[in-house]
């Protein structure tokens, strides 16, 4: 289960390394040592909270408003962990909370689309593949990020996005519903995002939140009728 | 810089496991009323969606980019890539199209 772990984890792995490397690179040239560059990566594995702390960290931030936001963005992997949870095998708890470190918006989407249930011993190789990477790949950004050449770095900023469509376009085929909970996920996060200029984290805790009970209240509803007839 | 800048990394690890942590291992022996369960079984194809919309769309200034890359990577998972097979062809196709 560890090696089938590794294998889902390769498409994260692969998409990792340009973000890592970017953040890498922009860690320099925020101030950050290849210590203290290397060390965020392997203690808050968050791609977009990183990301952004960066920014506060150079508009001179305080420590407590960083660590709010680092917060409210990453909320939104309460939502996934209590998802993974109702397919995740009962593993002693030691073995969840571990692995429980590494859920992130990618390898929570692989393991959600795995077939049956979830296993520790998967988790830990799906997140092993993808933490080295991300790790690896910051460190190595701060190293040579400034010499990757642009045209490399654009292109592969899709590759993240082509993962989530590569996960959901299989299930959309096999179930309706599933286009569904995406389109209307989808629609609710772009008005909170660009006309109410909700938070990021928040929007995607919303947009994902009411889509899922909606579509399940629209889906009783439905079979309720069905049965009254 | 920050001379707490460890501090600062330590607290966003603690704020960010949490979350992660908490589901998995309190929620444990909770038994969810079906309704609950079946939206906690919706979230993942939820989540995907706003992970995509409308992150893809805006990843550069030129919304051409993004438009091509959601085309390209609908098409090849349509026809039946593998999710690695969907990142190469959509990687390959804004490769061409950065070029041109």
């Amino acid at each position: 289960m560890f090696r089938h772990g590794i294998k889902s984890g390769v498409a994260i792995a692969i998409g990792y390394a340009p973000v890592a490397l970017t953040f890498g690179l922009l860690a320099k040239s925020t101030g950050l040592s290849i210590v203290e560059t290397t060390l965020m990566s392997m203690i808050v594995f968050a791609g977009a909270a990183q990301y952004i702390s960066l920014n506060l960290l150079s508009l001179g931030t305080g420590p407590f408003e960083i660590i709010l936001t680092t917060f409210i963005l990453n909320i939104r992997h309460f939502l996934m962990s209590a998802s993974l949870n109702e397919k995740a095998e009962h593993d002693p708890l030691w073995k969840k909370a571990l692995y429980a470190f590494g859920i992130t918006d990618e390898t929570f989407s692989v393991a959600a689309m795995k077939e049956g249930t979830v296993s520790a011993s998967y988790m830990f190789g799906l997140i092993f593949i993808s933490y080295s990477s991300w790790v690896i790949n910051s460190a190595i950004g701060h190293i040579v990020g400034a010499y990757l050449p642009e045209s490399v770095q654009v292109s592969l900023s899709i590759a993240l996005y082509a993962m989530f469509v590569g996960l959901l376009i299989p299930a959309v085929k096999t179930e309706r519903k599933a286009l569904w909970l995406a389109v209307c996920a989808g629609a609710i996060n772009c008005m909170l995002l660009l006309w109410l200029h909700v938070p990021k984290g928040w929007a995607i805790v919303i947009a994902t939140i009411v889509s899922a009970i909606f579509i399940q209240w629209i889906g009783e509803k439905r079979k309720e009728t069905t049965y009254a007839q | 810089m920050h001379s707490d800048i460890f501090f600062i990394i330590l607290g966003m690890g603690i704020v960010t496991y949490i979350p992660r942590m908490l589901p998995l291992t309190v929620f444990h022996r909770i038994n969810l009323p079906p309704f609950w369960r079946g939206v906690l079984r919706n979230v993942p194809y939820a989540t995907l969606g706003a992970l995509i919309i409308p992150g893809i769309f805006l990843i550069q200034d030129d919304p051409w980019f993004g438009i091509f890359g959601f085309t390209s990577a609908v098409l090849a998972s349509w026809l039946g890539a593998n999710v690695m097979g969907v990142v190469f062809v959509s990687v390959l196709v804004l490769t061409v199209y950065t070029i041109i």
